[in-house]
């Protein structure tokens, strides 16, 4: 009875203290997309290059792909940059850049000066494919599957580490499928 | 100059008309609906009150869609469609949530369990630690030895 009385209060902060612990590796930024499974919802946007054309999600069916949200005025793109040349010289995987709610000009002016890793930019100037995305911080990165089924979100820039042991995988993976 | 004032006056009550749709009752409805979701750039501000260029956007989303006949739920399940249940100030009771839901009055009534069993015990005068001995001074025996103590007195 007595050491029962003892444990029981220790017990409860050693859970108290599993759950704080947890809760501190969380970032409550990251909020889990509801997307995550469904079809990539539909768009068609005008290309950044030439903006007489334009793209469309069913132009990507049939190959995994990635689709980077990005713009010139955002900061944390810069530090994603480099990661993304590299993938595209790797040629694994298409990646289609969504400029978001960006100037055109300003968007063709930051890849002329910073190289430009995608295979089609895409413009959404209002910003309202990205409100069927769900974007709420840029950059944001996801991998859309031959189906065109998307598969995972990246919420901030792609990091080395989530590329390795995260996005490349899972994008290996479904090239086979 | 005459001519200006009907001109005027068409004008004003043609901004009038024009805005019956959007007029204070939609102004109202939209306003509640604002506070009761969640700016995700600023996570602890409501649409309502968040300046971020996002808000805004989802804002004019939000009047568009209830300009264009859809209800509050419909609207609300556009966001949470894109963005989660976690737009909702007000999470929905669901199953991942009914801990959220129960949890507090789970443990208020834990609390109360417990507190109920122990006054049960000391009313039986079972054995229970914070129970004072039964022997030993008396309690008024106790207070003088204490003043004895205290004040020195002799």
């Amino acid at each position: 009875m007595k050491t029962w009385r003892l444990i029981l209060p220790l017990a409860v902060f050693v859970i108290l203290l599993g759950f704080l612990w947890v809760g501190l590796s969380l970032d409550p930024r990251e909020v889990p997309s509801p997307l995550i499974g469904k079809p990539a919802p539909s768009f068609t946007l005008a290309t950044l290059h030439e903006p007489s054309k334009t793209l469309t999600g069913e132009d990507m069916k049939g190959q995994v792909w990635l689709l980077n949200v990005w713009a010139s005025w955002c900061v944390s793109c810069r530090a994603e940059h480099p990661l993304l040349m590299q993938l595209a010289r790797s040629n694994i995987v298409p990646v289609v850049g969504l400029d978001y709610k960006d100037k055109p000009d300003e968007g063709r002016a930051w890849l002329k000066e910073n190289g430009d890793p995608y295979r089609v930019s895409i413009v959404d100037r209002d910003g309202r494919v990205g409100i069927d995305f769900g974007v709420y911080g840029v950059p944001e990165t996801f991998v859309v599957d031959k189906q065109g089924v998307i598969r995972y979100k990246q919420i901030g820039p792609v990091t080395a580490e989530a590329l390795e042991k995260k996005i490349l995988p899972l994008v290996r993976d479904l090239q086979k499928s | 100059m005459r001519g200006a004032i009907p001109l005027l006056v068409a004008l004003f009550t043609g901004i009038a008309i024009a805005q019956t749709p959007a007029g204070p009752d939609l102004d109202a409805r939209l306003k509640r609906l604002e506070t009761e979701l969640r700016c995700l750039v600023c996570q602890n501000q409501t649409l309502a009150d968040s300046n971020a260029p996002l808000a805004e956007d989802l804002r004019k989303e939000v009047r568009a869609l209830a300009v264009s006949g859809k209800s509050d739920a419909e609207i609300k399940q556009y966001l949470v469609a894109r963005y989660g249940d976690f737009v909702l100030y007000q999470p929905p009771l669901q199953s991942n949530t009914w801990l959220l839901w129960i949890g507090p009055f789970a443990l208020l009534a834990g609390g109360a369990a417990i507190w109920y069993a122990i006054v049960r015990r000391r009313k039986r005068g079972g054995d229970d630690d914070d129970e004072p001995p039964s022997s030993g001074p008396s309690p008024d025996e106790a207070v003088a030895r204490a003043r004895q103590i205290i004040y020195e007195e002799p």
